[in-house]
């Protein structure tokens, strides 16, 4: 950049119309990564004096290159990691030409180092790719671009480097060039293009020199200038996810955000999800006035003409043109995370300014990053990359991260640590619920009236029964679900036509996405009811074991299934045979990694309204005693 | 479709501003570390814009060293008063009162108890659960890994090794009781964007950062400004007047003035350009040891 002395002005107002281009490179020690980004840097004359006097100074002391200024030393921040001569994280450096500025996400490039990768990717609108044309397209040049290709950078410039080690020979350029293109063809990066250049001589990376006259593309600083990239936001699908809400007084009831997606415009139909209404964008209002229009990625506020109900995390779309909004879907996922996954953990998910919780249901496949071959496995291990099924809490608003990186992106967060452990990337796929139903549209519309085609006496003569349920409610680990197994079997073998609705199947399917807070385990309650329900119906007998901590949620389980039918049975144990029984729970709660263990922390009220009070030692009297029970009921004869 | 782009600066400005919402929608109680310098200004206009036409729902906090120019505490107060802002200024009593200073104590002492160490006792004392520092990644060499969105324990330690990953616009606000987050918006920021923003939306700084005759000593090829009676008499006696302004604020005695005629912000962006002396080179504490950055922001010290 030139400045004259006698313009400043002119310079100023021509410094401000420029744009800005985030940029990612990835590359190891050897690749001379560091020495193109400084030289990069240093030939845009915008290192300031003192940096460099720096530079000498911690040259002499650790530098790495003799005599010549060692560039990579500018950029490696850390104080051990300079001792080390390694770049670790992610670092961004910034620098300016009279065109544009340039914010450089600097990530290592070694295996170990991909979520450095892929933190310093996320908001690239470029990759540079380092290629040492010694060793032309190696395994690191494939993960590199498989996860170039994997954030959506929609830029590659390849740069091979050290030409001037290969004699500045157009050949090894070339062949270079096709190796490349016949490995990239497999991804679906849309701009490609090869530098060669030599980022300790200077050649091609600001000034072409004069050792490459073959060459007649641009050198990197020019392409680099020119590229043009404001054209990759999404400017179609509105997507308007409320991020604050404004109400400084009765009057004024703003919505914030940044754009993610999309034009709004002032008069323009909008709905809110989740809530389907609809109005008209009133105002777009920001401290400098108001706009007739906002696109990505301004921070504005809208106003509606009519008081709708909006909060954090709502989103406004135009009717037209809706998001997904569901609570399943497929995605590819890095971890991030030391520790592996668990994948019974129950995640906070964070996605599109909306918060709420999130279980990986399934593992499709890991990728490995540098063949990109598919396996399976059990869990994720830091770095590695796959394809899993999530399923969430709440519905979440979205778009495949491929037409949409703001609303196809999410982070998970550890329930425990806090620590953000894993990113993902949308994929556009149907999720379960848009997928076609296996029941005719005739058959939906009986069971919907009800008109079931066999009559409750026809059952109970079939089976020598009556279709009732059996509940057993206690503490956790106080023995209820052994009673339970030895129960079904019993009956089972008496002929009994009896199913148990086992606590642990039912959280890993039906209610997978639910966790152990009081409001889920309720819900939890309600769907295990309403099977029983079902299955009575249809005169089979249902055993259940659940904890049902109080008087309430037992009622309204009883309310479900049918008063008359509804048999509550207590396990009696005291909190120490519990805790010895099932120590780990009760451990884990010592440890302060779960909450709300009823009987402890959340109090566990004990019926004083059950039919048969047990102690669980007693398994065999037990039996005994709920076979006459039964009995005596005419609920299943004692034989 | 080029109706549809924005400026460096005005995209510099939508990312600020969409961290400070994020921060006011998902802290209990964050604080906004006002410093009065120049970067500060422009963090403060932000926040104004990011909750126009309501105000800004969180206050400012001052770490006051008791040894700031004069200067910049008459903007201060007057420039609070002036727009109404929920001003806290906190200083450590106890430091003060036993007469620590960096003429006495050293720049480094000094800097812990009265920096340092105000900053973490105010913190503490109001329970902040998030604060916003004006900090940016070109300024300093560790700085340039850092997150926006800094993860500190409950000793508001850094952890270099240990930082969460930061993906797209998506912030991770997850803190337990008593661990904190520090929040830098215009991490992105260069000097030069900086002092751009300052022109195109004419916001107030300092007086001390353009140049005017002012008393000053040299002091191991440092010009420091005479600001008050507690520089010992023999410097002051050596005072010259001289045409200087100050490239960073901080406490007067460890601030080097520079020499220099610009007056006016194009001025200073045209000596910047051409002259170039970076600008924490003027701050004595960053020279006390190598990498001194980075342990004081290990140490809690932004």
């Amino acid at each position: 950049m030139t400045t004259k002395k006698l313009n400043i002005q002119e310079f100023l107002d021509q410094d401000q119309k420029k744009d800005l281009l985030r940029l990612l490179t990835a590359g190891s020690v050897d690749d001379g990564k560091s020495t193109l980004i400084g030289r990069l840097m240093a030939d845009s004359k915008m290192l300031y004096e003192d940096q460099l006097e720096a530079l000498h100074r911690d040259s002499k002391r650790i530098g790495h290159a003799g005599e010549e200024i060692d560039y990579a030393l500018l950029l490696d921040g850390l104080k051990a990691e300079r001792e080390q001569g390694i770049t670790i994280d992610v670092a961004y450096r910034y620098f300016s030409t009279a065109k544009r500025k340039f914010i450089i996400a600097d990530t290592p490039g070694h295996e170990q180092y991909t979520r450095n990768m892929i933190t310093g990717g996320s908001t690239a609108n470029l990759a540079i790719i380092l290629i040492d044309a010694r060793y032309g397209v190696i395994t690191q040049t494939k993960r590199h671009t498989y996860l170039a290709n994997l954030l959506g950078i929609k830029h590659v410039v390849v740069a091979i480097n050290k030409m001037d080690l290969a004699d500045y020979k157009q050949e090894r350029f070339e062949e270079i060039k096709a190796d490349y293109k016949a490995f990239v063809t497999q991804l679906d990066i849309p701009d490609v293009n090869f530098i060669p250049l030599s980022a300790l001589k200077g050649d091609n990376v600001v000034d072409k020199g004069e050792n490459m006259d073959w060459y007649h593309g641009p050198c990197l600083l020019e392409f680099l200038e020119n590229v043009h990239v404001s054209s990759d936001r999404n400017f179609d699908d509105l997507r308007f996810p409320v991020q604050y809400v404004l109400r400084p007084d009765i009057k004024f009831r703003g919505f914030s955000t940044s754009v993610a997606s999309g034009i709004i415009k002032k008069g323009d139909e909008v709905m809110v999800l989740p809530s389907m209404k609809k109005s008209k964008v009133e105002k777009i209002v920001t401290y400098e006035g108001e706009l007739d229009y906002a696109f990505p990625p301004q921070s504005v506020t809208v106003t509606l003409e009519d008081e709708i109900d909006i909060s954090r995390g709502d989103m406004l779309v135009h009717p037209d043109n809706l998001p997904r909004v569901e609570r399943q879907f497929e995605a590819m996922l890095v971890w991030m995370d030391e520790t592996d996954m668990n994948l019974s953990t129950q995640f906070y998910i964070k996605h599109a300014n909306n918060n709420t919780k999130a279980r990986i249901d399934e593992i499709k496949y890991k990728v490995d990053v540098n063949t990109l071959e598919k396996s399976n496995i059990e869990k994720f291990k830091l770095n590695e990359i796959g394809r899993v099924v999530i399923t969430t809490t709440k519905p979440l608003y979205f778009d495949p991260y491929k037409k949409n990186h703001q609303t196809g992106s999410f982070i998970l967060i550890d329930p425990v640590t806090h620590n953000t452990v894993a990113v993902g990337m949308i994929i556009d796929k149907l999720g379960s619920s848009s997928l076609p139903s296996r029941i005719t549209d005739v058959d939906k519309a009986k069971i919907a009236l009800g008109e079931a085609l066999i009559k409750p006496e026809e059952y109970v003569q079939k089976y020598n029964q009556k279709g009732e349920t059996i509940w057993i409610t206690g503490l956790h680990g106080s023995g209820k679900n052994e009673l339970a197994f030895s129960l079904e079997k019993k009956l089972f073998d008496n002929g009994a036509a009896v199913v148990l609705i086992d606590g642990s199947s039912v959280r890993s399917g039906l209610s997978r996405e639910l966790d152990f807070s009081p409001a889920d385990r309720a819900e939890n309650l309600r769907r295990v009811a309403h099977i029983c329900k079902m299955l009575n119906d249809q005169g089979i007998i249902t055993i259940a074991s659940y904890i049902s901590r109080n008087e309430s949620l037992r009622n309204q389980v009883a309310e479900i299934i049918g008063k008359d039918r509804f048999h509550l049975f207590y396990m009696d144990a005291d909190l120490e045979y519990c805790k010895n029984n099932k120590p780990e729970l009760y451990e884990m709660l010592e440890q302060g990694k779960t909450s709300g263990l009823p009987g402890v922390d959340l109090e566990y009220e004990a019926p004083n309204n059950a039919k048969l009070v047990f102690k669980p030692e007693q398994n065999e009297e037990n039996l005994d005693a709920i076979l006459d029970y039964l009995a005596i009921n005419k609920v299943f004869p004692n034989h | 479709m080029d109706n549809y782009s924005l400026t460096n600066l005005r995209e510099l400005e939508a990312e600020a501003i969409h961290i400070i919402r994020e921060v006011a929608a998902e802290f209990e109680n964050p604080v906004m570390l006002y410093s009065i310098g120049k970067d500060s200004s422009v963090m403060v206009r932000l926040a104004e814009k990011a909750f126009y036409p309501g105000k800004v729902p969180f206050p400012l906090m001052h770490i006051d060293s008791k040894w700031k120019f004069q200067e910049m505490i008459d903007f201060r107060d007057s420039y609070a008063k002036e727009k109404g802002w929920d001003l806290i200024v906190h200083y450590n009593k106890e430091g003060f009162e036993s007469g620590v200073g960096p003429f006495t104590h050293g720049s480094k002492v000094h800097t812990d108890i009265m920096k340092t160490q105000a900053l973490l006792a105010g913190l503490n004392k109001y329970k902040f659960d998030a604060a916003f520092g004006g900090a940016r990644r070109d300024e300093e060499k560790s700085r340039a890994k850092e997150r926006i969105f800094s993860f500190r324990d409950k000793f508001h330690q850094w952890d270099p090794k240990n930082q969460r990953p930061e993906l797209w616009n998506i912030y991770n606000s997850r803190v337990q009781k008593g661990e904190s987050i520090r929040v830098f918006p215009i991490s992105n920021w260069t000097e030069l964007d900086i002092w751009q923003y300052i022109r195109l939306e004419n916001i107030p700084i300092v007086p001390l950062y353009y140049a005017k005759e002012r008393p000053v000593v040299e002091m191991d090829g440092t010009l420091v400004m005479v600001d008050d009676e507690r520089m010992p008499k023999e410097l002051r006696d050596k005072a010259e007047m001289r045409m200087v302004r100050f490239r960073t604020l901080g406490c007067y005695p460890l601030t080097g003035a520079i020499e220099s005629e610009a007056d006016t912000i194009e001025k200073i962006v045209e000596e910047m350009m051409t002259v170039t002396v970076s600008e924490r080179t003027t701050r004595v504490i960053d020279f006390d040891q190598e990498a001194s950055m980075e342990q004081k922001k290990r140490e809690g010290y932004f």
